[in-house]
């Protein structure tokens, strides 16, 4: 598998997720997308919806509201303001 | 001296109030490493924001810099937002954190400044009631633990005021929770957004930041949500901080009451010792006269 992507969702709560993943789609406030390792740098607002993580062939998916997407060489950073895994 | 019963009765009563001063710290070192481990998970979320504040503040400048930013350009109306517990029984905690904002008040107040205050916690209101009745604007209750919804409403009004054009100036007192013996009151400015200068910008490895839609946009976005945020941790932080304060003053009240026991125990024993030789030499002067 290629290079991983450093994802991490935060909430005001607590950390929901942290780790190495293949690829996560966010619903951007200009219309959704998907990062992949060595993105380039970018940030934008969230609109209400589901962040879709994926990772070695499994999709886990968040509901989000009210967040932040911020795209550093570091890795991909989400801060919702509320954030709950779907089942 | 004392009967021995009334003695007796002083020594259960001490008893009582050490089996609830003892019950007291149990519950409050149980809910301390819940308030701490809550306190510790909001702080990913915090640090990243005002990371990704100040990386936006270091690119925005000028006029097109959001007013939350940037402040009015005055600085004469303050508003004091002071964050305590709701209940007392943890020693000096609350206290020192309105002391501290007390002492900000005066100054600000012997500088001319107009001053608001606004208090997050029902102690901090008993303790300011009588003496800035008048500053008094807004009070909001913790009500069990720190909540969001709570911060927001909190987050709300300042930002009302502030865009009415009531207030500059916006400071935060709250309780640093640096370890189960030491809290710091602690001044935080909310307006204008105080930009972490210790954080350095993160390296891009020479690509730019695009944004979407703009600095602007998402700026003006986030900068609410940064107020509501901090109001969020530093109710946390005080909560933590007010039960390891609670812990301590209650293991401390636990400790006299166990020496307030020790020692009536001695005088009760002393008053009935007395009693028996009373008794004894006039049951024997008594045999001697016959």
């Amino acid at each position: 598998m290629a290079e991983k992507l450093h994802f991490s969702l935060v909430s005001p709560e607590r950390e929901l997720f942290s780790g190495p993943v293949d690829q996560v789609d966010a619903p951007g406030s200009e219309g959704d997308f998907g990062v992949l390792a060595n993105h380039a740098p970018f940030m934008t607002a969230l609109k209400e919806g589901a962040v879709r993580v994926h990772n070695n062939g499994t999709v886990k998916v968040y509901q989000v509201r009210g967040g932040f997407a911020d795209v550093t060489p570091e890795g991909l950073t989400i801060l919702a303001e509320h954030a709950v895994e779907a089942a | 001296m004392a009967s021995v019963k009334e003695m007796r009765n002083r020594i259960s009563a001490v008893k009582s109030t050490q089996k609830i001063t003892k019950a007291m710290q149990m519950v409050a070192a149980a809910k301390l490493r819940r308030a701490q481990n809550a306190a510790q998970d909001s702080r990913p979320y915090a640090e990243r924001m005002a990371a990704v504040i100040a990386n936006l503040a270091a690119g925005v400048s000028g006029d097109g810099a959001p007013k939350l930013l940037v402040g009015t350009g005055a600085s004469q109306r303050h508003l004091v937002v002071i964050a305590t517990s709701d209940r007392g029984l943890a020693g000096g905690f609350n206290s020192s954190i309105v002391r501290a904002a007390r002492a900000r008040i005066d100054a600000l107040l012997a500088e001319g400044k107009d001053v608001k205050i606004m208090t997050v916690g029902r102690k901090a209101r008993d303790q300011l009631r009588r003496l800035h009745a008048q500053r008094l604007v807004e009070t909001f209750e913790v009500g069990g633990n720190p909540s969001l919804a709570v911060a927001e409403e909190v987050s709300a009004k300042i930002q009302s005021m502030f865009a009415a054009g009531e207030i500059d100036v916006v400071t935060l007192f709250f309780s640093k929770f640096q370890s189960v013996v030491t809290q710091t009151p602690t001044a935080k400015q909310l307006i204008p957004a105080e930009v972490a200068a210790g954080s350095t910008p993160i390296d891009l490895k020479g690509a730019s930041y695009e944004y979407e839609p703009d600095e602007e946009t998402i700026l003006a976005e986030l900068l609410p949500r940064n107020i509501t945020t901090q109001i969020f941790s530093a109710m946390l932080e005080n909560q933590a901080g007010f039960f390891a304060a609670q812990m301590t003053a209650m293991d401390n009240a636990t400790r006299n009451a166990g020496d307030m026991i020790a020692s009536l125990t001695l005088q009760m024993n002393r008053a009935r010792q007395a009693q028996i030789t009373k008794e004894l030499i006039e049951i024997i002067s008594g045999a001697e006269a016959i």
